[in-house]
């Protein structure tokens, strides 16, 4: 059996990689899909832990951290939209109108 | 692997129930409303919510586990319901003129409240690291819709999208923390995690400390703490007014309400580590929201960083973890409902479609063009300044002399001074409002709507009540943690 700590060490870069997707590229959708990398990396490590140590709770986790997270893309695109219907951009850089 | 039926008793999540029929009813007789008399849907979620706080008060004195110990029924939940429900019931009064006024009154405004308020009551009597999850995204998801719900204002938009995508990148974050925890201990209920904490082996796991510190970042974004707060000025100078000022109150108190239940339920035994990190994020949270909002000229902007300084104050009630320091974090989340909300309630008669007149500037004279609402305004300034005879100066005094009787004599200190510094900002409104002529010569008269007038009565008498007679409540908040902290 492959060990605990490769299913751990892989979900980390999963989430690594999404964080940094989150925080250096510009485009709204391309964070989007970040995001969503790091909660299914969350779920990995879930379903790992699930796995070693014997219990169901984690795999209930990752349904409903699927629903969640399709509830919160289904908002987020529908802000987009709404942007895009005011000012025709996804980058957030022109996305500024407030600071401080 | 059997799985157990847990025995299913309604009457424990009553208040969550009623709150969810009332969420889907307002949505199903908005088909049935013309445009112009969807005010009719506030009277309803405002007796849903009603509703809601009459079930839990039918529930005060219970103290036991529901649904297989993942929800559990005590005072303290039921304490933060009533926080969340006089929130809401505030924030529901003074929207009724406000949503009309902005051009965005549909009917999906209230349901998203109700639907909002009953993830915070889910959030108050979770047992479980899924219930409380669960609960905060479903008191995040309606937020982002809200915030952006002024759907052709541009800045309503941005402040929607930098919500979202700073709060789901909190939720991973939180849920990683959750994963780790579970990972490390093998339970999500809160008590048992505890139980199993007592282990050396378990407890001495660096992926639990992990978890720990994640779970804190997941927490502190939602309730925005330093350095996790960049989101907060933005998104509240965007958002619709009355939604800026729920968000303030109700997110606010419904992450105080599940750090309280992990890191004094679950983590109690971690104590040692969590203390130190939250002593630090106490100490940043005060002092950079305080100093930045010496600067703000924006009124939204001016009450965000002084609700962050607020978080920092709360702090001090978790880091003391007392008796007296939990209770005092309950008293203080009702005065600074109230006080709260009050300012923002004058900051919505103020404010002129399209969210003008938000420049401090715009204040100049007011007091005496409208004594009243002047008068109101100055007791919620001084309030939140903490200043007695107001509720602020109670709830500050006990949370800092729980901090001082745990040993957190610096500490508290820090917080006395930030609170002087904070007099500054907060005076500095009172000081434009009567002291300054208005630039603009001709203004538009403000318009008194009778939810407005009645939320700033509300709001006005309680910050008096508990400010000289806080008494009572500081009872019911004691008897409120009476079954929680003994475990």
């Amino acid at each position: 059996m492959v060990p605990l700590s490769y299913y751990l060490l892989l979900s980390a870069v999963l989430f690594s990689i999404g964080a940094v997707g989150v925080l250096i590229r510009r485009n709204v959708l391309i964070m989007f899909m970040s995001i969503e990398l790091m909660l299914n990396a969350v779920n990995l490590s879930f379903v790992a832990f699930s796995r070693f140590l014997d219990s169901l709770e984690g795999q209930v986790f990752v349904f409903l951290v699927m629903a969640v997270a399709a509830a919160e893309v289904a908002v987020g695109l529908a802000i987009i939209i709404c942007i895009f219907r005011n000012k025709a951009t996804v980058n957030v850089d022109e996305i500024n109108l407030m600071k401080g | 692997m059997p799985i157990p039926l847990p025995t299913v008793n309604l009457i424990d999540i009553s208040p969550e129930i009623i709150l969810g029929v009332f969420g889907v009813l307002v949505l199903l007789i908005d088909l049935f409303l013309r445009r112009e008399r969807k005010g009719h849907l506030a009277v309803l979620s405002l007796i849903g919510v009603v509703g809601a706080f009459y079930a839990s008060l039918r529930l005060w004195g219970s103290s036991h586990y529901a649904f297989s110990q993942s929800i559990v029924v005590d005072n303290l939940s039921l304490f933060f319901n009533g926080i969340f429900l006089l929130g809401t019931a505030l924030v529901i009064l003074m929207s009724v003129s406000y949503i009309r006024r902005e051009g965005i009154n549909l009917g999906e405004y209230y349901s998203l409240l109700l639907f909002s308020t009953l993830g915070m009551l889910i959030i108050s009597s979770g047992n479980d690291l899924i219930i409380l999850f669960l609960g905060l995204e479903l008191v995040s998801i309606p937020l982002y819709i809200l915030s952006g719900f002024a759907r052709t204002n541009l800045k309503s938009n941005e402040a929607a999208l930098k919500y979202l995508l700073l709060g789901v990148f909190a939720t991973a974050f939180l849920l990683y923390g959750i994963a780790l925890v579970y990972g490390s201990t093998g339970s999500i209920k809160l008590p048992m995690i505890a139980k199993l904490l007592s282990d050396t082996a378990v407890s001495s796991n660096p992926l639990l400390f992990i978890g720990m510190g994640m779970l804190i970042i997941g927490f502190g974004f939602k309730v925005a703490l330093v350095p996790f707060h960049m989101w907060t000025p933005d998104v509240y100078e965007g958002a619709p007014t009355s939604v800026t000022a729920f968000m303030s109150v109700g997110v606010k108190a419904a992450g105080f309400a599940a750090l309280l239940r992990v890191l004094l339920t679950a983590l109690d035994k971690l104590q040692f580590s969590w203390v130190s990190i939250l002593v630090v994020l106490a100490i940043l949270t005060m002092t950079v929201g305080n100093v930045i909002a010496l600067v703000q000229t924006n009124i939204k902007r001016l009450l965000a960083y002084s609700s962050i300084a607020h978080a920092g104050y709360l702090l001090l009630g978790l880091v003391a973890g007392s008796r007296l320091g939990v209770s005092s974090i309950l008293f203080y989340l009702v005065v600074y409902a109230l006080m709260n909300l009050g300012a923002f309630a004058v900051v919505i008669l103020v404010g002129r479609k399209g969210d003008q007149n938000l420049h401090l500037n715009d204040y100049a004279g007011l007091g005496y063009r409208y004594p009243l609402m002047g008068a109101a305004m100055s007791i919620f300034l001084f309030s939140l300044a903490g200043i007695p005879p107001t509720a602020g100066f109670v709830a500050k005094f006990y949370i800092f002399s729980a901090a001082v009787k745990e040993g957190f004599v610096k500490l508290a200190i820090i917080g006395v001074l930030n609170s002087a510094l904070s007099l500054f900002y907060y005076l500095r409104i009172m000081v434009i409002m009567y002291m300054r002529e208005p630039e603009k010569k001709e203004v538009l008269p403000i318009l008194f709507s009778p939810g407005l007038v009645i939320a700033l009565l509300i709001a006005v008498l309680g910050v008096l009540y508990l400010g000289i007679l806080p008494s009572r409540v500081l009872d019911l908040a004691t008897s409120a943690i009476r079954t929680f902290l003994s475990g």
